[in-house]
């Protein structure tokens, strides 16, 4: 099983917001027991859709290359329950970028109803991470299966509203470690 | 240009919302690591959320020189020299920095930064 809770992304526009969309099914495995005679998208699972929306966009904003990772979790709130069948539409915003890392804002709606509202901070790990880990902890060729799996580079646009492209970023694998 | 009060106050809001602790327990001289437990992501969320109460930019070493702290010239041995204190007074002219002089211990400079420090380098930043 792979940790994948966002199914596309409608829209990524560097530097600014990105909406993404997961649809939850009755078959998903998480629904089995959460819970048993009323299946609901466990809340937790909806933050992990929302953080990894706004981490690949934050993640974008340091080319790619560096690992970003949630730091902190400083806002969120849950006002309905989400059912199978429906569709979670996650929209994130970047407020703060700098050279440590970024604040994000998202929401979640199912249609037009607001489900989730979150403010989430990312800590920017630098190349150094390699060595202190004496591993690399992510590998370009898993961040880019998961990009093109999320259609980034599909519908993703620069800050000037070119289309973004695969080859503008490091994620042909050079190291092997 | 606010007064030190409204500068408090909005400061206060800040530390209290990004690190959870109650109103009472951010007085001026508590001391944000030591008394008020943040850590280092949480000076990102401060940053963030002085930055929206203020309406100013806060570049990176401005409140926290760390660049100073992790030059040679500068430390030796875990120790802050003469050149390093000297360099920290004029970047941090808002901070009361007589206490960690006395023991110049590169940790004890993010032990010891407190909440009026805090105000202090709102105020300067605002009268900049």
């Amino acid at each position: 099983m792979r940790w994948f809770w966002i199914d596309r992304f409608t829209e990524f526009v560097c530097g600014s917001h990105a909406v993404a969309v997961k649809s939850v099914s009755l078959s998903e495995g998480q629904m089995h027991d959460h819970f048993i005679g009323y299946p609901i998208m466990p809340n937790s699972l909806v933050t992990e859709g929302m953080a990894q929306a706004g981490g690949l966009l934050v993640s974008e904003q340091y080319g790619f290359g560096e690992l970003v990772v949630l730091g902190k979790l400083a806002k969120a709130k849950f006002h309905t329950c989400v059912r199978p069948g429906e569709t979670l539409t996650y929209r994130v915003k970047i407020d703060s970028v700098r050279d440590s890392g970024a604040a994000v804002t998202a929401t979640a709606h199912v249609g037009d109803t607001l489900h989730a509202e979150a403010l989430l901070f990312y800590a920017r790990l630098g190349e150094e991470t390699g060595d202190l880990f004496g591993a690399r902890l992510f590998r370009p060729r898993d961040l880019r299966h998961w990009l093109s799996l999320v259609r980034v580079f599909e519908v993703g646009l620069k800050e000037d509203g070119s289309r973004m492209q695969e080859r503008d970023y490091p994620l042909e694998e050079t190291v092997t470690n | 240009m606010p007064s030190e009060e409204e500068i408090f106050e909005k400061v206060r809001e800040a530390l209290v919302d990004a690190l959870g602790v109650d109103d009472d327990e951010v007085t001026p001289t508590a001391t944000l690591q030591g008394d008020l437990d943040a850590e280092s992501i949480d000076f990102l969320d401060i940053v963030f959320r002085l930055e929206k109460s203020f309406d100013i930019k806060i570049e990176r070493g401005e409140l926290f020189p760390e660049d100073i702290l992790t030059d040679t010239e500068f430390v030796q041995e875990g120790r802050v020299n003469e050149a390093g204190i000297a360099k920290l007074r004029e970047r941090m002219p808002f901070a009361d920095l007589s206490k960690f002089e006395a023991d110049p211990i590169v940790q004890n400079l993010g032990q010891q930064l407190t909440v009026q420090d805090m105000c202090n380098f709102v105020a300067h930043k605002l009268s900049a």
